[in-house]
């Protein structure tokens, strides 16, 4: 039989930004590629439901929307206004959610000392925000390619309105993520937070549509700014758009800040079986 | 080298802190080994998973001079919907190793055969332990962390686990921790004993032993017959 190699390893180098940085890659890559082939799989069609899931919810609202006759009261494209707020809700709704459970599910991986907590949120939070982002483009070129929607007015717009909403799930994912090793019960109020939560997010209504004093409370909530910036770019030539993306900016600084201290500190707390 | 430094561990329960380790000290350089004897529950894994950084100590320090391995044989990081193939690459992709290279070892070692290729849910108790043991062995580390309870095989997995590590590694160092005071006399230059979160370390394994078998409260087991 034969050994891989019959030298000892080579002296360990010593630690530099660089070689810190590129242990990070190879771990993140090492991790996704693990994760990627156990959700999609490799013989069923695990990675189709990313879009199929995303497009029935859409379909379903233009529908309804349409059989209540709303599309001849209001100017605004009914597909459009599904497909941003559907896909928002999903952004950072599915970051925190796949991030709430990650860290009971990989803690076997600790043992390789390489592996912290944090690679294993962001690995979650990577495939999400892939995951999501490809779900929200594919949809919009494919209703736009059928004629059920106009194409985005301001696609930078667009784009600047999604990263602040993937920013914001990236932060908030963290925070839950990180939240799960302090206390279970993180993961417990999670689960009825994001659905109290989608009703008042921004998805299924324009701020615009809200009496004025409705309007400040839900401005409170960061994402109903990133949903906004979103279909302002898609169609704000018929509808009045209100947020602030500096509010939205500032949130999202303070959001990342709590929980890179968080998973820190989860990372020395963490009791491995 | 490996130096704990005055390396303590405090679990928190329901029924308050318990510390499992308390002071523990002691250094390991290149190429040694020490054998650590410890009753169940005297802290041996809590030690074992300190030492591979899985956890880190409530207070004290921890250095790290060579590569040191994760636990021998730990299977608990698989992920049963993957292949025992999968798992390689998965691992050789964190140590930063070329897979190709390693699959011929890890298959000729496991004998998994087709298995090698199918989903590790489907494994039996001796696979995956062939698989986690050839894992480990297809990573070069300058220092193995053995438990030897995790280790757990026929005679024939045995033999082949003590021909890799004990004479195609043999320059390389390890720590081993084990309730069997036989185990420790067969394979290490040096022991210690871990008793009531204490190592306490002797100069010969021979005292070690009896140190240990005395806080067992049993005498020296009669010679083995041959």
């Amino acid at each position: 039989m034969s050994t891989p190699t019959d030298a000892p390893a080579p002296a360990l180098p010593a630690p530099s930004l660089a070689r810190s940085l590129a242990l990070q890659r190879r771990v993140l890559h090492a991790l996704l590629m693990r994760e990627v082939i156990t959700r999609f799989g490799r013989r069923n069609l695990g990675a189709l439901w990313l879009f199929v899931e995303p497009m029935l919810f859409t379909l379903g609202v233009a529908a309804l929307w349409a059989a209540a006759g709303l599309h001849e009261r209001s100017p605004v494209p009914v597909a459009a206004f599904a497909i941003t707020g559907y896909s928002s809700v999903l952004l950072w709704r599915n970051c925190a959610t796949r991030s709430a459970m990650a860290i009971e599910a990989n803690q076997g991986l600790l043992y390789h000392r390489n592996v912290r907590v944090i690679d294993v949120l962001l690995t979650r939070i990577l495939l999400e925000v892939g995951g999501a982002t490809a779900s929200f483009v594919l949809l919009g070129l494919f209703f736009t390619w059928f004629g059920w929607i106009a194409p985005p007015e301001d696609l930078l717009e667009v784009a600047a309105g999604w990263f602040l909403l993937a920013w914001f799930g990236a932060a908030l994912a963290l925070v839950i993520g990180a939240g799960t090793a302090f206390s279970d019960v993180v993961e417990k109020l999670w689960h009825p937070a994001a659905y109290l939560l989608f009703p008042i997010s921004g998805a299924a209504f324009l701020v615009d549509w809200l009496p004025p004093n409705l309007r400040e409370v839900v401005m409170l909530l960061p994402m109903v700014h990133g949903v906004e910036i979103l279909r302002e770019g898609y169609f704000g030539s018929v509808a009045r758009l209100h947020y602030d993306a500096g509010f939205l900016a500032v949130s999202c600084l303070v959001l990342t800040y709590v929980g890179l201290a968080m998973t820190r500190h989860a990372g020395r707390k963490v009791e491995v079986r | 080298m490996i130096a704990l430094d005055s390396v303590s561990k405090v679990y928190h329960t329901r029924h308050g802190p318990r510390p499992v380790l308390d002071r523990v000290s002691f250094r390991l350089d290149r190429g040694r080994n020490i054998g650590i004897l410890g009753r169940n529950g005297a802290g041996k894994s809590t030690l074992i998973r300190l030492i591979s950084g899985a956890e880190e100590p409530t207070s004290g320090r921890i250095s790290r001079g060579m590569r040191v391995s994760w636990p021998l044989a730990f299977g608990g990081a698989f992920q049963v919907n993957l292949t025992g193939l999968d798992n390689l690459k998965f691992v050789c992709r964190i140590y930063g190793v070329d897979w190709r290279e390693r699959v011929a070892f890890v298959e000729e070692f496991t004998e998994l055969g087709v298995y090698f290729r199918e989903p590790v849910s489907h494994y039996s108790h001796g696979m995956l332990t062939r698989l986690a043991f050839a894992l480990s062995m297809a990573i070069e580390f300058d220092c193995f962390l053995i438990d030897e309870a995790m280790v757990v095989g026929d005679v024939r997995f045995h033999e082949r686990c003590h021909q890799e590590l004990f004479h195609k590694r043999r320059d390389r160092a390890f720590i081993l921790v084990t309730h069997e005071a036989h185990v420790i006399k067969l394979y290490c230059e040096r022991a210690a004993v871990l008793h009531d979160g204490h190592l306490v370390e002797f100069p010969t394994v021979d005292e070690a032993y009896d140190f240990y078998l005395e806080s067992l409260q049993l005498a020296p087991p009669p010679p083995p017959e041959l």
